[in-house]
């Protein structure tokens, strides 16, 4: 029997890997191995309704259990690959066992950054966010009236503390940059969101440099700043970033960069293996570049499924993301890398604006806070390569409709 | 409980009974529905979970709020008066013997 196409890591990517490689009809055996307990799960409610306790586990699942044996898809649970040995097509299971594939793709994705022990981070009641078994750790700490510290206020943080407010704790963010969002969003943006939290009760600090965490008895209990100030907590979140998990394919030699590197069909040094979602870095527009994103993810499984189907297809997909916070739905489309000039479109109530990205005259991204319009008329309109005028953006009474379908 | 059938354009047919408090998005991938992504999960931000629903039914399946009204923009296979997002209609008795019919894109 031939071998099958194996699959390293359980997400996103993998998933939409195997949706598409079924829908396609392919007859190609697939084993998909992940190291968590789980089938692949949507990541982004882990933030919001799961830890919020309002969203039963199996409600995560991208597909049911069931459903992967009614394609005769195998899966492993809970199960790590040691290593690849490419002249011989096999990789090797931390038990030892040695697994042959035809095709190997590597869906490993990425891992939250911790802080370093030195500093506390391996104290009692500091969390990350990134997985099922995450939040499962974390839930039962997260009662009303408990202190909260969250350090760094990028999406993953802000989130956390949308939904921690919602459950009644106290909440402080702490960002190392001038602002909130700085890495991903334009000042406009973290204005938005600044007021947002605020206006929900959190302590929202920028400029702010945190030392080290304090510690009782082996659990956290606050957090020193460069100033000499205290600032007391129960329970820490770090949402710092996160690195690309490249160590199994960097052992085996593929290039790395930020990522494993893949070309326009996501395959990576070795034309025997393929790798798709947040562990990749590939080249978008000359620039190298690595996106930590469902879209990503989703797009580029379905593409490795049609490329060993023998579709003639290319990853061009324009990024889009999301993020809901309180009552604010915030959805992006487009990479704002490399702008040079922010455009405010007012929305039609206080709550509502998006902000345009621009470099010179050409559109970049769209940053849409409860303005759904700007970011379906906007995404139509950058997906046609039209580059609408700062003044046209900027005036309310522009008909986003029309512009995208004129 | 509801009993539902998604009807494909070249008239093949999948029913199944979807639990209450499901919607039809999670019911459509569970039950292997073409065409039927989902990629946001629900969260009205990727439109790939277009129906058009029958039209005896569609007064039954809710209220179009601002947001997928907006959604429906951009989806794939241009919508039309029945059109739904599926992640937005929720499997209860009162759908029972709902069809949707699930619109190809190119």
């Amino acid at each position: 029997m031939a071998a099958p196409i194996v699959i390293v890591g359980a997400g996103q990517a993998a998933a939409s890997f195997i949706s598409r490689h079924v829908a396609l009809g392919s007859q190609q055996p697939v084993l998909l191995i992940g190291d968590e307990a789980h089938p692949p799960y949507q990541r982004p409610p882990l933030s919001k309704k799961y830890l919020l306790g309002a969203l039963e586990r199996e409600r995560l699942f991208i597909r049911p259990l069931e459903w992967y044996a009614d394609q005769a898809v195998e899966l492993r649970f809970d199960t790590r690959i040691d290593s690849i040995d490419r002249n011989l097509k096999k990789i090797v299971t931390s038990d030892g066992e040695s697994v042959e594939y035809d095709k190997l793709l590597l869906c490993t994705g990425a891992s939250a950054r911790s802080l370093p022990a030195d500093i506390g981070g391996t104290l009692d009641n500091v969390f990350t966010l990134r997985s099922i078994a995450d939040i499962d750790k974390m839930s039962s700490q997260f009662q009303a009236g408990r202190k909260l510290l969250i350090v760094g206020g990028g999406y993953i943080g802000l989130e956390a503390a949308a939904t921690s407010r919602q459950l009644g704790l106290e909440v402080t963010v702490l960002e190392l940059a001038d602002r909130i969002l700085q890495r991903v969003a334009a000042a406009e943006t973290s204005n938005y969101f600044r007021d947002l939290h605020s206006g929900h009760g959190v302590d929202l600090r920028e400029s702010v440099r945190m030392t080290r965490l304090l510690g009782e008895d082996g659990a956290v209990r606050g957090a020193e700043l460069e100033s000499g100030e205290v600032i007391d907590a129960d329970l820490v979140l770090t949402g710092i970033g996160s690195s690309p998990n490249t160590e199994l394919a960097q052992a085996a030699g593929l290039d790395c960069d930020n990522g494993i590197r893949v070309n326009e069909i996501c395959q990576t040094s070795d034309p025997g293996i393929y790798a798709a979602g947040d562990c990749t870095s590939f080249l978008r527009n000359g620039q190298q570049i690595r996106l930590e994103s469902v879209q990503n993810a989703a797009d580029q499984g379905d593409l490795v499924a049609r490329v060993l189907a023998g579709e003639a297809v290319t990853y061009t997909a324009l990024p889009w993301f999301w993020s809901d916070q309180y009552d604010c739905k915030l959805q992006i489309v487009g990479l704002n890398q490399g702008h040079n000039q922010t455009v405010v479109r007012p929305g039609a109530n206080a709550s509502s604006m998006s902000v345009w990205y621009y470099r010179d005259a050409e559109l970049l991204a769209i940053d849409s806070m409860n303005e759904p319009k700007s970011y379906a008329f906007g995404r139509k309109i950058i997906e046609a390569g039209k580059h609408p005028t700062a003044a046209q953006v900027a005036d309310p009474a522009t008909d986003l409709k029309a512009l995208a379908m004129s | 409980m509801a009993n539902i059938t998604w009807i494909m354009e070249d008239g093949s047919e999948i029913s199944a009974e979807v639990k209450d408090g499901l919607n039809l998005m999670e019911a459509a991938t569970a039950n292997n529905v073409p065409h039927i992504e989902g990629e946001c999960g629900g969260c009205l931000s990727c439109a790939t979970c277009h129906v058009f629903v029958d039209p005896d039914w569609f007064a039954k399946t809710g209220e179009i709020d601002d947001i997928e009204d907006t959604m429906l923009e951009m989806t794939d296979v241009e919508r039309e008066d029945n059109s739904r997002l599926s992640c937005q209609i929720v499997a209860s008795a009162a759908l029972d013997g709902l069809i949707l019919r699930v619109p190809e894109p190119e």
